[in-house]
C-alpha cells in the first residue's frame, strides 16, 4: 500500500512508533498508555510527545517510578478488558518488574487454562552508545525469548515500526516491543496511513545470493552499509531482518542459508546465549549440511556496558565488527 | 448490620464448605492422591467468607497461593477446583495451573497467585480498568502478613492511593509468613498502620469473628464503589496447618503446639456457629445438617475429579498463546 503514496513520506522511529500509538488511541477507547514521564515529559526518547495533551492524563498515565505497580497493574488491566502500552524507560529496569513479566503477565493464560489473556505492550529499548554506563544501556533481550507466552518484536526501521506496533496492540498475548535507542531519531518512508505488519515474518532488506546476514535493529543497518562495499568486491550479502524473534521465521532463515551457505548472526545483545546463538544453534540441527563455512556470530563482548567513550565505542558491534566476519567470511569462498 | 437469617446462614455454610474442602484435601493429600503443594486455609474462614459476602459477581478478587477460601467464597465450583487439584482436565485450568493458579475471569477470580505480592499490582490495574470502563465494579486483594513485606505491596498501594482506585486491600495476617514469625519479619504489630503512608484508611479487625469481617469490610467496599478510593483492611488470624501440607508436624519447627491449640479454641466457625445457634437464628440439628449436606458436595467433588480425566499429552502445548 505505501508503494502508491506520493511523494515518499519521511518520519523518524519514534515518530513512527507515536503514529502507531495516537491511531489506536484515537479508535480503540481500550487502549491506554502508562509509563515513567510519557506524559508532560513527552517519554525519555520523545516516543509519546504530544499525546497527554491529545487524549488527557487518563488515557496517558505518568506513574510512579514503580515498574512493578504499573507493569502489574497493566497486567491487571490487560485481564479486565483493557489494552494497556506500557513504557519502560530502559529494558535495564525491566529487572524491577521481572516478576510481573515473567512469573504473571507471560503465564497467566498457560496457568489458567486459557482463562484469561493479556493482550498488552510493553515498550522497551536497547542499545549502547550514548555513555550511559552499565545500568542505561543494555541489550538483554534475547531473555524474553527464554520465556514462553512472550512475543518479542525488534524493528530495525520506521516503517517496520510503526506496522509492527499496530500489530502488537491488536495481538491477544503480551508483546515485548523492543526499539533500539540509537534509531529513534533516524528517519525512513512510512506512510501517514494505517497498516500492520505480520509476525513471524522476516523481511529480506537486501537480496543475496553469497552470504546470509540475519540482523536484527541496527545490526540491519549497519549489515546493509556493509553489504554495498563488498558488492563492489563482487561479494553479494542477502539481509534477513527478522522483525520478530518471537515467532521466529525460521523458514525465511533456513531459506536464504540453503541458497548461500554462510551465515552470519548479528544482533546487538551479548553474544553468550544471545539471539544469534540461538540461530546458530538451530541452523546446526537443522541445516548443517547446507553450510560452506562456520558461523559467525557478531554481537557484544561478554562485559558490562563500559562508560568511557574510548571502550564503549570498542564495546559495540559496529560496520567494522560485520566487516571482519564478512572477511573471515570469504576465506570459505 | 441488616443481615437476614437466611444471610448468616449462608456465611456459616460457606465457612463450613471452607473447612470441609480443605480437610478433604488434608486427607486426599496424607494418602497421595493429590501432587504438588496446596496451602491450606483452615482456621482463616471467616475473612474470605466475611468479604465476599459483600461482593457481587462480576466484582474481581486476585488470591494467593492459600488460595482455596477465597475461590470458594467468590463463587467457584468445587468440582472444577478438585479437579484442578487432582490435576486432571476437567479441572478451572485444564490440569495445568494446580491449587495455586485457580482462576475464573467470568466470576472475577483473577487468580490464585503462586508468588507473595504477585496478585497486589494485578488488583491495582483490576481496579484502573473498571475506573477507566466506568464500572461501579469493586477488586478485593487478598494478601498476607509476609506479603505486606514485598515492595508490591508498598508500590501497589501507593498506585491505587495516587489514582483514587476501587480496590480493597485484606490482609490476612496469620502471624507467619512460612516459618518466620511476624516479630521476627517486621517492626510493627498491625499492619493496618502502613495505610497512614499512602493516605488511606487503615483498620485491624478480629479476622476469626465472620460479623466484624463482614461489616469492616462492608464499609470499605462502599467506599470503594462510590470512587472515594482504596482502604487497608488487617484480619488476624492464625493457620492451623502447616505452611503447606508435608510441613512437618503442623509447623513444630517454628511455632509451639499450645499456640496452636490457643488458636484451634477461637476457631471462627464455632464461634459463629455457636451465636447463631443461641440467638435462634438456627437449631444444633439444622447446623449439622448443613455439615452433612456440603460433606456430601464434597465427595460428589472428589468423585467428580476421580472419573475425569488426565490432559493428553497434546495438551501440554496448547494455551501458551492466546
Amino acid at each position: 500500500m505505501h508503494e502508491k503514496e506520493t511523494p515518499m513520506r519521511e518520519i523518524t522511529y519514534a515518530q513512527a512508533i507515536n503514529e502507531a500509538l495516537a491511531w489506536n488511541l484515537e479508535k480503540d477507547e481500550r487502549v491506554f498508555l502508562m509509563g515513567e514521564d510519557i506524559g508532560k515529559y513527552g517519554g525519555i526518547f520523545q516516543v509519546t510527545v504530544g499525546l497527554l495533551d491529545r487524549f488527557g492524563p487518563d488515557r496517558v498515565i505518568d506513574t510512579p517510578i514503580s515498574e512493578s505497580a504499573f507493569v502489574g497493574a497493566a497486567v491487571g488491566a490487560a485481564m479486565t478488558g483493557m489494552r494497556p502500552v506500557v513504557e519502560i524507560m530502559f529494558i535495564d529496569f525491566t529487572t524491577c518488574a521481572m516478576d510481573m513479566i515473567v512469573n504473571q503477565m507471560a503465564k497467566i493464560h498457560y496457568m489458567f487454562g486459557g482463562r484469561g489473556k493479556v493482550p498488552m505492550v510493553l515498550r522497551i529499548n536497547i542499545g549502547s552508545g550514548r555513555g550511559a554506563a552499565a545500568q542505561h544501556s543494555q541489550s538483554f533481550h534475547a531473555f524474553f525469548l527464554h520465556i514462553p507466552g512472550l512475543i518479542v518484536v525488534t524493528p530495525s526501521c520506521p516503517y517496520d515500526a510503526k506496522g509492527l506496533m499496530n500489530t502488537a496492540i491488536l495481538n491477544e498475548n503480551p508483546v515485548i516491543f523492543v526499539e533500539h535507542k540509537k534509531l529513534y531519531a533516524t528517519k525512513g518512508h512510512a506512510p501517514e496511513e494505517y497498516y500492520t505488519l505480520p509476525f513471524g515474518k522476516a523481511d529480506i532488506k537486501r537480496a543475496g545470493k553469497d552470504v546470509t546476514i540475519v540482523a536484527t535493529h541496527e545490526m540491519v543497518n549497519r549489515s546493509l552499509r556493509v553489504a554495498e562495499e563488498f558488492a563492489r568486491d563482487g561479494v553479494d550479502i542477502e539481509i534477513v531482518d527478522l522483525q520478530t524473534l518471537c515467532p521466529l521465521d525460521k523458514e525465511s532463515i533456513l531459506e536464504s542459508v540453503k541458497k548461500t551457505g554462510r551465515l552470519i548472526v548479528a544482533d546487538e545483545g551479548h553474544v553468550t546465549c544471545g539471539v544469534a546463538a540461538e540461530i546458530a544453534a538451530m541452523i546446526a540441527e537443522e541445516a548443517v549440511e547446507h553450510l560452506h563455512a562456520p558461523v559467525i556470530r557478531v554481537g557484544s563482548p561478554n562485559t558490562p556496558v563500559p562508560f568511557s567513550p574510548a571502550l564503549e565505542k570498542i564495546f559495540i558491534p559496529d560496520e567494522d565488527d560485520v566487516r571482519e566476519a564478512i572477511n573471515r567470511m570469504k576465506q570459505y569462498m | 448490620m441488616n443481615l437476614s437469617d437466611g444471610q448468616l446462614v449462608e456465611l456459616l455454610r460457606k465457612m463450613v464448605t471452607i473447612r470441609l474442602f480443605e480437610e478433604k484435601i488434608i486427607d486426599l493429600y496424607a494418602r497421595g492422591l493429590i501432587p504438588g503443594l496446596a496451602h491450606l486455609y483452615v482456621g482463616e474462614e471467616a475473612i474470605a467468607t466475611g468479604v465476599c459476602a459483600n461482593l457481587l459477581k462480576n466484582d474481581y478478587i486476585t488470591s494467593t497461593h492459600r488460595g482455596h477460601g477465597h475461590v470458594i467464597a467468590k463463587g467457584a465450583h468445587l468440582k472444577y477446583m478438585m479437579a484442578e487439584l487432582f490435576g486432571k482436565k476437567t479441572g478451572y485450568c485444564k490440569g495445568k495451573g494446580g491449587s495455586m493458579h485457580i482462576a475464573d475471569v467470568n466470576i472475577g477470580i483473577l487468580g490464585a497467585n503462586g508468588i507473595a505480592g504477585g496478585g497486589i499490582p494485578i488488583a491495582v490495574g483490576a481496579g484502573l480498568s473498571s475506573k477507566m470502563r466506568k464500572t461501579d465494579q469493586v477488586t478485593v486483594c487478598f494478601f498476607g502478613d509476609g506479603s505486606s513485606n514485598n515492595g508490591t505491596f508498598h508500590e501497589g498501594l501507593n498506585f491505587a492511593s495516587v489514582h483514587r482506585l476501587p480496590v480493597v486491600f485484606i490482609c490476612e495476617n496469620n502471624g507467619y509468613g512460612i516459618s518466620v514469625s511476624q516479630k521476627q519479619h517486621q517492626a510493627i504489630q498491625d499492619i493496618s498502620i502502613r495505610a497512614v503512608s499512602y493516605n488511606m484508611p487503615g483498620m485491624t479487625i478480629d479476622g476469626n469473628d465472620v460479623l466484624a469481617v463482614y461489616e469492616t469490610s462492608c464499609k470499605a467496599i462502599q467506599r470503594a464503589r462510590a470512587g472515594e478510593g482504596p482502604t487497608l483492611v488487617e484480619c488476624k488470624t492464625y493457620r492451623w496447618r502447616g505452611h503447606h501440607e508435608g510441613d512437618p508436624n503442623q509447623g513444630k519447627r517454628y511455632r509451639t503446639m499450645e499456640e496452636v491449640k490457643e488458636w484451634m479454641e477461637k476457631c471462627p466457625i464455632r464461634r459463629f456457629e455457636e451465636k447463631l445457634v443461641s440467638e435462634k437464628v438456627l437449631t444444633k440439628m439444622k447446623a449439622k445438617k448443613i455439615w452433612e449436606e456440603i460433606e456430601k458436595e464434597i465427595e460428589e467433588a472428589v468423585a467428580f475429579a476421580n472419573e475425569s480425566s488426565f490432559p493428553s499429552p497434546q495438551d501440554m502445548y496448547e494455551d501458551v498463546y492466546a
